[in-house]
């Protein structure tokens, strides 16, 4: 099971990041555990600047924007 | 405005761009320089007539409406694809170890074309400060990002021509370095939140960001046409809508006695207290300026007005009270405030 959270400090941008994740994984049937980083310190602690940004399974993958949905299936 | 995503399968490939971008740029140009006939044609085709007030204000409002979306699109395209270039780990890198001076001039001129949205403005703070990035340079860089934007710019230039963008360009980017400047000698680091101190002496790792080929950078472009016109199109509507009834109805020179030229000084500065808590975005307000000095408001006022709805609102006061003190926040406001006075003040003598 993979271990997905999204960096943001709850801006449109970042809701829609964790909606295309949930699609993704549902139509993929991936199992995921996703979970909302909002606390702006735990951001800070992963390196990230610009939100929304991704995390799985404790590594970076993406920072700054909803990422495309090529990208996501890529991580799953 | 359709923005649902393309399936992946269709995703056009490198010589498709290429091609569709052709056949765009033709169309754009051709559509725009036939403004005007087609502004005539849509009165004409109402039974109105020119200088009658709705005559005038339909005219106006079917000339602006297509001229700014098409602007804005091209520009906005533009801009999409130029800051695929410049993500804000490659701006901080680039900004970390620089000189103050230098540091501020490079750190505006960066504003400009480094994406990011205004919910990220304090991890990006942090971002720089933990990079090395001096707090006056950082200052500078968050300055002129939301004031020298592409939309403001785009809108300036079509209604007024390019020597006042170029004069808004100037005045901004001199706002922001100098502002960034002051904060920076003022030495008000303690001013910073606990919490931020304690990462700042801490080292916080590194993402480098991603590589991009030139088909995802063309697509880039043309998701930020989708967010950005996307998002905007509505406030132009109504700005031009507004715009276009003051242009109609409101008589001459009404606006001189407030906002014109020989107004009282105070007129300058109750405008930029004016536009702090108005929270709206270059595109609604920028039809509005253009109506107002149309009825005789001087532009230097006018443009301080929309300065400070830009570059001073209230929700991003608040948000930054997240990771500065209120003393910091209180000199940034005064400082910025002051700048744009200055451009006021300077564009009412100037023009």
């Amino acid at each position: 099971m993979k271990d997905i959270k999204v960096l943001g400090t709850g801006c449109a941008n970042c809701k829609n990041t964790v909606r295309l994740i949930e699609e993704v994984a549902a139509e993929k049937g991936v199992s995921i555990s996703l979970s909302k980083v909002e606390d702006l310190p735990e951001i800070m602690r992963y390196g990230v600047m610009s939100t929304p940004g991704v995390v799985v399974d404790g590594k970076v993958v993406h920072a700054g924007g909803v990422p495309e949905r090529s990208k996501v299936a890529g991580w799953l | 405005m359709g923005s649902a995503d393309l399936p992946e399968k269709s995703r056009p490939s490198l010589r498709v761009w290429l091609l569709g971008l052709a056949v765009a740029t033709l169309l754009w140009f051709a559509v725009y320089s036939h403004l005007t006939e087609f502004a005539d044609a849509v009165i004409a085709a109402l039974g109105l007539a020119h200088g009658t007030p709705l005559g005038e204000a339909v005219h106006f409002f079917f000339y602006d409406t297509p001229k700014v979306l098409l602007l804005l699109t091209g520009i906005v395209f533009l801009m999409g694809i130029i800051q695929t270039f410049f993500s804000p780990e490659r701006t901080r890198a680039l900004l970390s170890g620089k000189r103050v001076g230098v540091g501020n001039v490079l750190a505006a001129l960066l504003g400009i074309v480094t994406p990011f949205c205004s919910c990220s403005a304090v991890p990006l703070f942090i971002g720089f400060l933990s990079a090395g990035v001096p707090l006056g340079v950082t200052f500078s860089f968050l300055i002129s990002a939301p004031m020298v934007n592409e939309v403001a710019l785009v809108l300036l230039f079509g209604m007024f021509g390019w020597q006042v963008a170029a004069l808004y360009l100037g005045l901004g980017l001199a706002v922001a370095i100098i502002a960034g400047l002051v904060i920076g000698h003022l030495k008000m680091e303690r001013h910073l939140e606990d919490w931020v101190q304690g990462i700042l002496a801490g080292s916080a790792p590194e993402f480098a960001g991603e590589r991009l080929d030139w088909r995802e950078r063309f697509t880039a472009g043309g998701r930020h046409v989708r967010e950005i016109v996307g998002k905007v199109w509505p406030y132009i509507l109504v700005g031009i809508a507004l715009g276009a009834a003051i242009h109609g109805y409101v008589p001459e020179d009404f606006m001189a006695s407030f906002m014109g030229k020989d107004a009282p000084w105070w007129s300058l500065p109750a405008a930029v207290a004016l536009g702090v808590p108005m929270y709206t975005n270059a595109a609604g307000v920028i039809p509005i300026v253009e109506a107002l000095i149309g009825k005789g408001a001087a532009l230097g006022t006018v443009l301080a007005f929309m300065m400070s709805v830009i570059a001073l609102s209230l929700p991003e006061m608040i948000i930054l009270r997240k990771v500065l003190r209120l003393p910091l926040i209180a000199t940034f406001v005064g400082i910025v405030a002051a700048g744009i006075l200055l451009v006021g003040y300077v564009f009412n003598l100037v023009l």
